[in-house]
Formats: C-alpha cells, sequence, structure tokens
C-alpha cells in the first residue's frame, strides 16, 4: 500500500522543482537562525543565493557528527527553544550524545515518513502494530509510534525487552506487525521455539527491523523462523530518526523520502560527490526540518543510489542495504573487514545459529581475529575430529568472505550475550 | 547389539562438566560409563547413562548441546592381553577404532568396555566372528 501516492510517485521533474526549492529555503534558514551554519558558510565564501541549482549543494560544507557534539546540546537549533516541543538524543555510543530538536511540524513529518514506512509493510487501520523498539531518547520507540497514530493501527507500545511478555501479547493480542532490531527478532524467533510458539499460534505478517545493520541472509533467517516478510528500515536520530528510508515488498533497496531527505553519495576520502550507482558515503540534508536543519549530513553509512520507478510504483529514490560504517570497518592485518561479511558467511552453514561475536586482539604485534559461535546439535559430534572438521569449515566459509584466516571458537549454545537493542557484534582489544 | 551413548560439548571454562553432571544428578541419572576427550579449546563428555533420550532432554534444557550416537559394549576377558585378543579381531579385520574406554563395574568375570569404531555394524560382525561377548543395553543398565 502506498501511503502518499502524491509524494512517492512524483515525476523526476516535479521532484526535482520541489527538492531545489525546499533546499534554497533551508540552506537560507540555516545560514540566518543557526550560528554554526552562517561561520562555515562564510570562511567558505557562500551564500544562500549562491545555491540556483540542487547540483550547487556541493557548494555547501558537510556537517559531522563532531560538529553537532560540538554544539552539544541546543546550538543546532534554528527556532527559538519556546517552539521546540520534544528532543532526542543519539545512544552515545561512540561519544557524548548528540541531540536533535523537533517542533510541531517537524514531528509531524516525522509521522509522516513513518507512516510511509509502515504502509510499506502493509500496514492499515486494521493492524496490531507490537512496537519493541526503545521508548525514551531513543529515536526508534516514539518514531515507530508517530507512524502508527498517523495510520490509525493500534500501536502496541511495549518497548524493548522482557522477551516472554513481547511473545505473550504477541499471542494474545494477534500482533501483526513487530517492530525491533533485526537481532532482537531473531531472539524473539529463539525463545519463541523454545516455548513451543509457532508462527501458526501467531498472526504475525511482517517485522520492520533497523537500527543495526543486517544482511540478506539473516533476513532469510528471519523470515523463515517467523513466517513474515523482513524489511528493513533506516534512519538516524541527527536526520530526524526512523523513516528517512524503508523498504517496498520488491525488497530491492530502500526508499528514501527524498521529498524531505536529500541524499547524496560521497567519496569518504576525497569527498567528492560520486555518480549514481557507486558505493560510497551516504550525506544527507533534511529539506523540511524546522527545529533543526542539517546540511549535508555524513552519516558514516555506505551504500549506493539508485532511481527510476520501482515494481512497487513508487518513484522515490532507493538506497541499497547498508552493508558497513565507515566507524565500524575493521582493519586487520591491513586488510579491511566488516562484521556484516562475517555474518554473511555465518549465515550460510546450515544449523549454525546466526548468533556471534568478533574478538579482536594483538598478542604479538600481529593482528588475530576469534570468531565466537555457538555449537548447535547439527555440528557436534561425539567424536573430536568431526568437531574439527565443523570448525574448519566455518574458518573456511569466513576465509573466502573475507579473505583472512580466522580461528573459530565454538561456544556452548546461549552462551553469548543476546541483545534487546542494538547487537554489540565487535570487542576490539587491540590498543591502537 | 548396539548401545546408545550420548555425547556433550563442553567448552574450556570453569565449572562447566560440573554444571552438566549437577543436571543429570538433579534429574536422578546414574552414570553407567564416563570418558572424556579434551582438546585445548573444547571437551567432549562421552556418558552410558539409562534412558539416555531423557538425558538428552534435560541437559538440552540446560542450554547443553547432546548427541546420542551408538557404540558397542564388550566383555574382555580381565586378565592381562584381555584387550589385546579384541583389538587383534577388529585389525585384522581391519576396522578402525575411534575411542574406546571402560566401565568401572565389572560382570562377572569380564571388564566391560565401551568402543566406537568407524562403521558400527562392520565392528560387531567382526567382533562377533572373533567370538567377542556384546553386550545388550539392558545388560550394560544392570551393571
Amino acid at each position: 500500500m502506498i501511503w502518499n501516492e502524491k509524494s512517492e510517485c512524483m515525476s523526476e521533474d516535479e521532484k526535482k522543482q520541489l527538492q531545489l526549492e525546499r533546499l534554497q529555503n533551508v540552506v537560507k534558514k540555516a545560514y540566518e537562525n543557526v550560528p554554526y551554519y552562517r561561520k562555515r558558510f562564510k570562511e567558505l565564501n557562500i551564500k544562500p543565493e549562491d545555491i540556483k541549482t540542487l547540483n550547487d549543494i556541493k557548494k555547501l560544507p558537510f556537517t559531522t557528527k563532531t560538529d553537532l557534539r560540538e554544539a552539544y546540546p541546543f546550538g543546532m537549533f534554528a527556532v527559538p527553544e519556546d517552539d521546540i516541543i520534544e528532543v532526542h538524543t543519539s545512544s552515545g555510543t561512540t561519544g557524548k550524545p548528540t541531540v536533535s530538536g523537533y517542533t510541531q511540524k517537524d514531528l509531524e513529518i516525522w509521522g509522516e515518513v513513518m507512516a510511509r514506512a509502515l504502509a510499506m509493510a502493509g500496514a492499515s487501520k486494521k493492524d496490531f502494530i507490537q512496537n519493541a523498539y526503545g521508548y525514551g531518547l531513543f529515536t526508534g520507540g516514539l518514531g515507530v509510534h508517530y507512524g502508527t497514530q498517523k495510520i490509525g493501527a493500534t500501536v502496541v507500545p511495549i518497548s524493548a525487552g522482557n522477551t516472554m511478555r513481547q511473545l505473550e501479547i504477541m499471542k494474545d493480542f494477534g500482533t501483526t506487525i513487530i517492530t525491533c532490531t533485526p537481532s532482537y527478532a531473531l531472539y524473539l524467533a529463539e525463545v519463541a521455539e523454545n516455548e513451543g510458539i509457532t508462527p501458526k499460534d501467531l498472526k504475525l505478517k511482517a517485522g520492520v527491523f533497523g537500527a543495526e545493520m543486517w544482511t540478506e541472509e539473516m533476513r532469510n533467517e528471519i523470515e523463515k523462523r517467523l513466517n513474515i516478510s523482513a524489511l528493513n528500515i533506516y534512519g538516524l536520530t541527527e536526520i530526524i530518526g526512523p523513516g528517512v528510508a524503508m523498504e517496498c515488498e520488491d525488497k530491492g533497496g530502500l526508499h528514501i523520502s527524498d521529498d524531505h531527505f536529500y541524499p547524496e553519495i560521497i567519496d569518504p576520502k576525497t569527498l567528492e560527490t560520486l555518480p549514481e550507482g557507486e558505493k560510497g558515503e551516504l550525506v544527507l540534508t533534511t529539506l523540511t526540518r524546522e527545529g533543526m536543519p542539517i546540511i549535508r549530513f555524513r552519516t558514516k553509512d555506505l551504500t549506493a543510489l539508485r532511481s527510476g520507478e520501482c515494481s512497487c510504483g513508487r518513484t522515490s529514490i532507493k538506497m541499497d542495504r547498508i552493508t558497513g560504517r565507515t566507524d565500524d570497518m575493521l582493519k586487520i592485518r591491513g586488510v579491511i573487514v566488516f562484521p556484516s561479511q562475517i555474518e554473511k558467511a555465518l549465515l550460510r552453514i546450515e544449523g549454525l545459529e546466526p548468533q556471534y561475536q568478533i574478538i579482536v586482539t594483538r598478542p604479538h604485534h600481529m593482528d588475530e581475529l576469534e570468531v565466537q559461535v555457538e555449537t548447535s546439535e547439527k555440528l557436534f559430534s561425539d567424536e573430536v575430529k568431526h568437531v574439527e572438521e565443523a570448525k574448519k569449515m566455518i574458518e573456511d566459509h569466513i576465509h573466502s568472505e573475507i579473505g583472512l584466516r580466522v580461528n573459530v571458537s565454538l561456544v556452548e549454545p546461549k552462551s553469548l550475550p543476546r541483545s534487546e537493542g542494538k547487537a554489540v557484534r565487535v570487542i576490539d582489544k587491540r590498543e591502537l | 547389539m548396539k548401545l546408545k551413548q550420548i555425547s556433550i560439548f563442553l567448552e574450556n571454562k570453569k565449572g562447566r562438566l560440573w554444571k552438566a553432571l549437577s543436571i543429570m544428578k538433579d534429574a536422578g541419572i546414574n552414570i553407567r560409563a564416563l570418558s572424556i576427550a579434551d582438546t585445548s579449546e573444547f571437551g567432549i563428555l562421552r556418558l552410558i547413562v539409562p534412558e539416555p533420550e531423557n538425558a538428552k532432554k534435560v541437559l538440552e534444557e540446560g542450554n547443553f548441546v547432546v548427541k546420542i550416537n551408538e557404540v558397542i559394549a564388550i566383555g574382555v576377558p580381565d586378565k592381562p592381553g584381555g584387550l589385546d585378543g579384541i583389538l587383534e579381531v577388529l585389525n585384522k579385520a581391519d576396522i578402525n577404532v575411534e575411542y574406546l574406554y571402560a566401565f568401572v563395574a565389572k560382570r562377572g568375570e569380564q571388564a566391560i568396555v565401551v568402543l566406537r569404531t568407524e562403521d558400527i555394524d562392520a565392528g560387531i560382525k567382526a567382533l562377533e566372528d572373533g567370538g567377542v561377548t556384546i553386550l545388550s543395553s539392558e545388560e550394560v543398565y544392570k551393571l
């Protein structure tokens, strides 16, 4: 179902015109009301009037997470504090959190883009949406909440955690759509299986999963175990929260609400804009936000953009599934490794639980990568040699994916930590 | 006659063996024979217990990985060279022994040994042809 046909299926010309008008407007507001942007524009000797075409966006300065931290807490607000009616912060996992301020209109936009996202998962008034994203300063919970209310679906604001309760409510209320992190979805599936709850006992049809990176293989696993359609949602607190982009049933990339968020792809080293289809760092500009307009925010997420009409009928530009972040990229003996590659390799192995942890050490000035994997009945044997073969087989799978030899450790089932929010997959013990 | 053995995966971590054994204690399971194969990274605890299916169930509830497979229990003359004669039988039949371990209990004048050959059926046949006593599950559990 398309929530807002007018905005989501616009013609190319119409959209470009709208984006330009909105860009000119947001640049002017940022320049006039945010001292940080005024200063940056002056340093680069540019004025809002210099933005005559969409291509002129390249003249504008980038905004980084560090810039936002320096403005902590309210330095990026473009309206008087009286007009800000809600604040959120990023999780602060990589340093001091960044603050995001919303006006009444900003919250309406957020509800609108989230409604579009949930509609892509088939949500309508009839649905029960169990929202297992954390409510609070984290944008996940309330973002989904506003979207469900806009649609008129019934939101079950259960928040993250309390797995037994999640399953009980899912069963008793007849939840049709679940929203949470993909790692938590897998954990729910695992606990459900242990409790003898099968997909037949549930009315679940779709899941809206995001807030962490995941792979196609993980999607297959979740879809198989919960018998649902697992869709990928993307967003970030600095821009608005979840709902910046979302997958439709086509599952071939995420539609960016590009009438509200203008995407570019840059080479993270040269900072040059890359042509469509090339992979690089995603840069986003808010086109309509009042409370905190953000110009050319460097997301650190790696993806590529693809335009053209989708099989679902939408014309909004699509981005590929995020395959890595410039900052969770690991450099092991000079080779670039993303945790998602290891996940991909592991999920190709039948009978393996998709729970893993990557431990990086540097014992003798040489990087060592250990991947801890939970043993399953399928991998286990009464004979040592067969267990060692299974271990080697996993090592070979990872080797062919990342090009490096790693050491796989088999650990006991359910011994790796399960997350209720963002999964911690990498423990880097190197002192770099 | 095949005998069921349960194998349990143990991480090389303090307290894991104890944990597995205390789960069985709580379930009132009496261990008839046991062996541990250990490597630098993990161990495999192999057990002969009455009602192996039940033991597997309670251990799995305690989050252990458990596998049931078949082994052969044989009676070995309790005198020097007793086991040697049996291995000779297998060697002549060109059958590879993966591992073996002994029961604490005895059966009359015979010691009891559990062994695992690569091909269980071929192992049983060779032993039978060589006149070795093979014990049934019932006989083993009664010990």
